[in-house]
């Protein structure tokens, strides 16, 4: 909704008055308004450092479902049929929709998403170091609808919960939408391992390449985690990288199974006394060098990015222009935007 | 950038006939028109609505969390408003 | 010439409209990840979405839906040729969208309004392209009366698309329609939207020199055989594989 800054609101009222002593009060019902699992909305006064970490979060979220679907829009043109495309087609919509979700989540905290996108193209907001691998074949389609959009839902899930409202509900709303992503692609490899030897080794071949990433979408391992502890706290997240990375690698062996395909991991196995599979050491050298920018796609994805925006622009302009010129039947909208913004800032 | 950046706009959606309508969540559009249109798209592509309202998010007034007391509390003592406060002996009905 | 019931479906007419939905889904989905705004990939996506669900239930009428869209060669599609024109920038998008939705919405309606075999497809997509229309008249009137760029940009992309428009109205057989008369209407309602666009109505001939009638005949432009290579590549170098 609509977001006068609150903090703005609250500083302001208390000019005069000692600045601490209002902000530890203001403090005290944020805590216990987190400690009581209640949520944070968007005009309560909340730390800059919550809304700090929540922006970086929301963002690079957001970010990551528009970047997500270059490497699967990369195959619609191709999808091998009719039925497949169709479901190809709604699935990178719906990643273009969950990106909208999460912007008007982020905005709720006062950054446009203008200022979003910006820091999403010069480089300063990251996405999901997933999507800087490429989609060699039409099964990598289905590897990344079963292990990274799993991944995702296994990630995403907790955040349903989230302390802060318009996140919550946004994640609501897609993982809703997500599980016919997830059940799409495991179908999707299961018809390539039950088809062709090439279709079979064409799946098998994906999972050898995404299954890596996918454990590397959870995050550096718990003592190398930079925010965990904190956003544990503010209950922005409620379980840890490893947990969720345990937890993904416990559902994926009988899927695995069950498609007939193996995992590139030849320490996998069952462990009887901790109730959970062991698996191999993550290679972390590779994963902050994608992460750095070095992956084999980081400048490909950002370039297209850059470009449909670049290339957007006179679109956006025009109706932008178009409404400026017809003010009368379009309700006095047309010059609300700097309100808005100065509103939200 | 300010003249592309289009305002605001919250949504809400009537899912069905009989219900009022809800606050889905929010969109960008250069006007109203384009608005309504691009929420149809967007909050109801799954079939979840019959009905849209758009709204200019810079047009919503909203109550301050900081009022939130003297907004909220005063309604929070007046039991005789809601029909438990009252004692019906037993066997009466329709009441 | 009208079949009446399943057991006779003109199968000229089902490739016709099936091809012409299934080449413009196409091209729209060629835009994933590349829309001005994100709001406009979910709105082109929901286009291309309905069109490829027209096109699955008239190539299915007509034999096997993947067997006919991907071991087809390029001569022997039925789509017309400005269903299969590249996407081009923003503005060719939305004057080929407005020039076939309108024609579509007009057809639609008329064999909705009929007892043909291609009445109970044609009463349900007729409020999916109706919405087409719309969403191409919303954009061609932002972009005509938008910036002078945008004007320009949609002045040329509706004169470009202008020698495409002809053929829509060539009599495709075993369908039952007003030709003349669906082309009158077709050019009244342009000329109002292009009107109220400030845009010229393109002058200039609606057909091109030696290629009347050319997509339902099964001749194309040179960009369609391209985008058949990338859209049946895959399904082909897997002969008989299942999906």
């Amino acid at each position: 909704m609509a977001t006068a800054a609150p903090q703005r609101t609250a500083r302001t009222q208390a000019a005069g008055a000692p600045d601490t002593v209002d902000t530890a009060a203001y403090q005290h019902a944020f805590d216990a308004a987190v400690a009581a699992d209640e949520r944070i909305e968007p005009r309560d006064w909340m730390p800059d450092a919550y809304r700090a970490t929540l922006v970086r979060q929301i963002a690079q979220h957001a970010h990551s479902e528009i970047i997500g679907m270059q490497p699967e829009a990369n195959w619609i043109t191709r999808a091998p049929s009719l039925r497949r495309k169709a479901i190809l087609m709604a699935k990178v919509q719906d990643e273009a929709g969950h990106g909208l979700y999460l912007y008007s989540a982020a905005e709720t905290l006062g950054t446009g998403r203008d200022e979003l996108l910006d820091k999403l193209h010069s480089g300063r907001q990251k996405y999901s170091s997933i999507f800087n691998y490429p989609t060699l074949t039409w099964a990598d389609v289905g590897a990344i609808g079963w292990l990274v959009d799993g991944a995702a839902i296994t990630n995403q899930v907790p955040l349903c919960r989230c302390s802060y409202g318009p996140y919550a509900r946004a994640m609501v709303r897609i993982c809703k939408e997500e599980s016919f992503h997830q059940r799409q692609g495991y179908e999707l490899l299961l018809a390539l391992s039950k088809g062709t030897p090439e279709q079979h080794a064409m799946a098998q071949d994906a999972v050898d390449r995404w299954w890596w990433p996918s454990l590397m979408m959870f995050g550096p391992p718990d003592d190398a985690s930079q925010h965990s502890a904190q956003s544990m706290e503010w209950k922005i997240k409620r379980h840890s990288n490893d947990e969720l990375r345990q937890r993904f690698v416990d559902i994926c062996v009988p899927q695995a199974e069950s498609l007939g395909l193996t995992l590139p991991d030849p320490d996998l196995r069952w462990n009887e006394e901790r109730g959970h599979h062991d698996f191999g050491p993550i290679d972390w050298t590779e994963f902050w060098e994608v992460l750095k920018g070095n992956g084999p796609c980081n400048e490909q994805r950002i370039t297209q990015r850059r470009r449909a925006h670049d290339e957007g622009a006179w679109v956006r302009e025009a109706a932008a222009a178009h409404a400026a010129k017809h003010t009368g039947t379009t309700s006095g909208t047309a010059d609300t935007t700097g309100e808005t913004e100065a509103e939200r800032a | 950038m300010s003249t592309t950046d289009w305002p605001l706009w919250e949504v809400f959606v009537r899912s069905r006939r009989g219900l009022s309508h809800t606050h889905a969540g929010s969109l960008h559009a250069p006007d109203a028109e384009m608005a309504l249109r691009n929420a149809r798209d967007l909050y109801t592509r799954r079939g979840e609505g019959v009905s849209i309202w758009v709204v200019p998010a810079a047009a919503v007034t909203a109550s301050s969390p900081d009022e939130k007391d003297p907004f909220f509390e005063p309604a929070a003592d007046k039991p005789y408003r809601h029909p438990t406060f009252y004692e019906i002996p037993e066997g009466v009905k329709h009441l | 010439m009208t079949a009446t019931g399943p057991a006779t479906v003109p199968v000229t007419a089902a490739l016709a409209l099936g091809d012409d939905a299934l080449v413009l889904s196409h091209r729209l989905g060629e835009w994933a990840g590349q829309a001005p705004v994100l709001e406009e990939e979910v709105a082109l996506a929901n286009i291309a979405l309905d069109l490829l669900g027209q096109a699955r239930f008239l190539l299915s009428m007509a034999g096997d839906e993947d067997e006919l869209a991907y071991l087809r060669e390029e001569r022997a599609f039925r789509n017309l040729q400005l269903a299969e024109q590249p996407n081009g920038d923003f503005a060719h998008t939305i004057a080929r969208q407005l020039y076939f939705s309108t024609y579509q919405q007009l057809l639609y309606a008329e064999l909705a309004a009929g007892e043909g075999p291609f009445a109970p497809l044609a009463a349900k997509a007729v409020k999916e392209v109706t919405y087409h229309r719309d969403h191409a008249e919303q954009w061609t009137l932002r972009l005509g009366d938008g910036t002078e760029t945008s004007h320009e940009r949609m002045r040329r992309a509706c004169e470009a698309l202008w020698k495409f428009t002809g053929e829509m109205f060539q009599p495709v057989e075993g369908l039952d329609a007003d030709w003349a008369g669906l082309d009158r209407r077709w050019q009244e309602s342009v000329a109002d939207v292009l009107g109220r666009a400030t845009l010229p109505l393109p002058e200039g001939p609606r057909t091109g020199a030696w290629s009347a009638g050319a997509g339902r005949q099964g001749l194309h432009t040179e960009p369609f055989g391209r985008m058949l290579a990338e859209m049946q590549h895959l399904h082909r170098s897997h002969p008989g594989a299942s999906w």
